[in-house]
């Protein structure tokens, strides 16, 4: 939070440079996001080995989950930046709350192209309506209507406080999302993570072999922490910025 | 001196229901509205004796749905048009109370919608509907969206867009109550044993409780200054 609070407190400073002031810690982040992006593709695509049933468009599945997991991240971010606003009203919960949004849309959309491009030849088909595809669908949907929520709404305050209910409120289609292959047993999706019993009707599960394990925790690792916690902080810069400009311009307007 | 939570919210309610007595404005249109869904319905899905099965418990729940979207956009814009919302904020009452007043109303037309509807399909699609275990998940269901809806209904009368706003916000947080409400009548009219649906009913309390603490709890946000 506090190298957050650094932006705004000293506007001046990065108006003059620019870009040059990136944070140390938010550079060393970006760089670091690259590069682990960068080795869990690797993973994915060459140490890893080919799945015998699926062949190569198993190896998107490295991503389809870890986009989720990534997603539910920034969901959760929503939900925390909204309910320290509606207790604080720091400004700058409410720009983490709105990151969080924007970046676990953009992943959990990355998320449904992904799991489409592998049901085409597991399924047969780009989309069927299976309960899980369709919450999903549904999440991203709800995240946009946050987004319209917000565009819709004039005055700063109300906007910010209204989207902090909404972002609290959306995030029970996230966890109807996680939840819905075990309440409805009737999807063809397969159930990947937990103790679960392996559904019978679920099509396209696959084995672990050792290196398949490793590739999956590493990828889901790097993704749930390094992509949604650098994209957020980036997010939350330019929300800064976006406020400076408006504050300048209203300056400029009012002499 | 703060007027008690009850007397406030049941003076709300009152107000609520006895200008609904003298106008009819609310039931008639939503009443309206769900006669003319169902007949629309049955001629898109073309329901013959099999089809019907299957698909009634999602044409009386869109219907109520929607029916209900209709109802709390009125609702809330007349409080908000005629300064009532204002006047309530000014008086010395306990946030909460309002949503609770407003709740109840709301809650109560939309499950008159839903009772209305009852006789009416099975008189049209030759099916019993009226069910104890129907009226059951109806009364829960009901209480779902409307406890969203009344949240987000407060909130979306304050915004530019207004009424194409609900809708949008309020179809997909209030889909855990349609899932759970629409699965378990399904059951309960293809006389499926009770063992196989009664989760559904138990989801539906476990879903109603926890937005109705939420609702509660994030409703004096929503009604600041």
């Amino acid at each position: 939070m506090s190298a957050i609070g650094n932006l705004s407190s000293n506007p001046n400073q990065h108006a003059r440079s620019g870009i040059a002031a990136w944070p140390p810690l938010l550079r060393i982040l970006t760089l670091a996001t690259i590069i682990a992006v960068a080795i869990g593709l690797y993973l994915g695509l060459f140490y890893s080995g080919t799945d015998i049933d699926q062949g190569q468009v198993q190896r998107l599945f490295y991503i389809h989950l870890s986009a989720f997991t990534g997603a539910f991240i920034a969901f959760c971010g929503t939900v925390l930046g909204g309910v320290q606003y509606l207790r604080t009203r720091n400004v700058q919960w409410d720009s983490i709350a709105l990151a969080g949004a924007e970046v676990g849309l953009a992943l959990s959309i990355l998320n449904l192209v992904t799991g489409m491009i592998w049901a085409r030849p597991i399924w047969n088909t780009w989309w069927t309506w299976d309960p899980r595809l369709t919450s999903a669908a549904i999440m991203c949907l709800t995240y946009a209507a946050y987004l319209m929520l917000r565009s819709g709404i004039e005055n700063a305050e109300q906007r910010r406080r209204f989207a902090s209910i909404y972002g609290i409120l959306a995030i029970t289609t996230v966890i109807l999302t996680l939840m819905i292959t075990r309440i409805r047993p009737d999807t063809i999706h397969p159930v990947v993570i937990g103790p679960s019993v392996q559904n019978p009707n679920a099509e396209g599960a696959f084995e672990f072999s050792e290196r398949m394990s490793m590739t999956i925790g590493i990828n889901s690792a790097i993704w749930s922490t390094l992509v949604p916690v650098t994209l957020m902080w980036h997010r939350v810069r330019l929300q800064n910025l976006i406020e400076r400009v408006n504050a300048l311009k209203a300056e400029v307007l009012n002499k | 001196m703060n007027t008690p939570f009850f007397q406030a919210a049941w003076a709300i309610l009152r107000k609520d229901l006895q200008t609904e007595l003298r106008s009819r404005e609310l039931l008639s249109s939503m009443g309206l509205f769900a006669l003319l869904s169902i007949f629309i319905f049955s001629f898109a899905l073309e329901l013959d004796r099999i089809a019907r099965q299957e698909a009634i418990s999602g044409v009386l729940w869109v219907t109520v749905v929607f029916a209900s979207i209709l109802g709390l956009n009125r609702s809330l814009a007349m409080e908000r048009d005629q300064g009532n919302l204002d006047a309530m904020l000014l008086a010395p009452i306990n946030r909460t109370a309002i949503f609770l007043g407003k709740l109840i109303g709301n809650y109560l037309f939309a499950l008159t919608i839903g009772l209305l509807l009852l006789p009416v399909m099975t008189v049209l699609f030759n099916m019993s509907l009226i069910q104890p275990w129907l009226l059951l998940v109806l009364v829960l269901g009901t209480l779902g969206f409307s406890t969203v809806g009344t949240l987000l209904a407060t909130m979306t009368v304050q915004t530019r867009a207004r009424e194409s706003l609900l809708p949008i916000l309020m179809l997909p947080i209030a889909l855990p109550v349609v899932i759970a409400a629409v699965k378990a009548s399904t059951s309960i009219l293809n006389n499926v044993p009770m063992g196989d649906w009664i989760a559904w009913p138990q989801i539906l309390v476990v879903v109603d409780f926890v937005y109705l603490v939420l609702c509660f709890l994030l409703f004096e946000f929503v009604i600041e200054d």
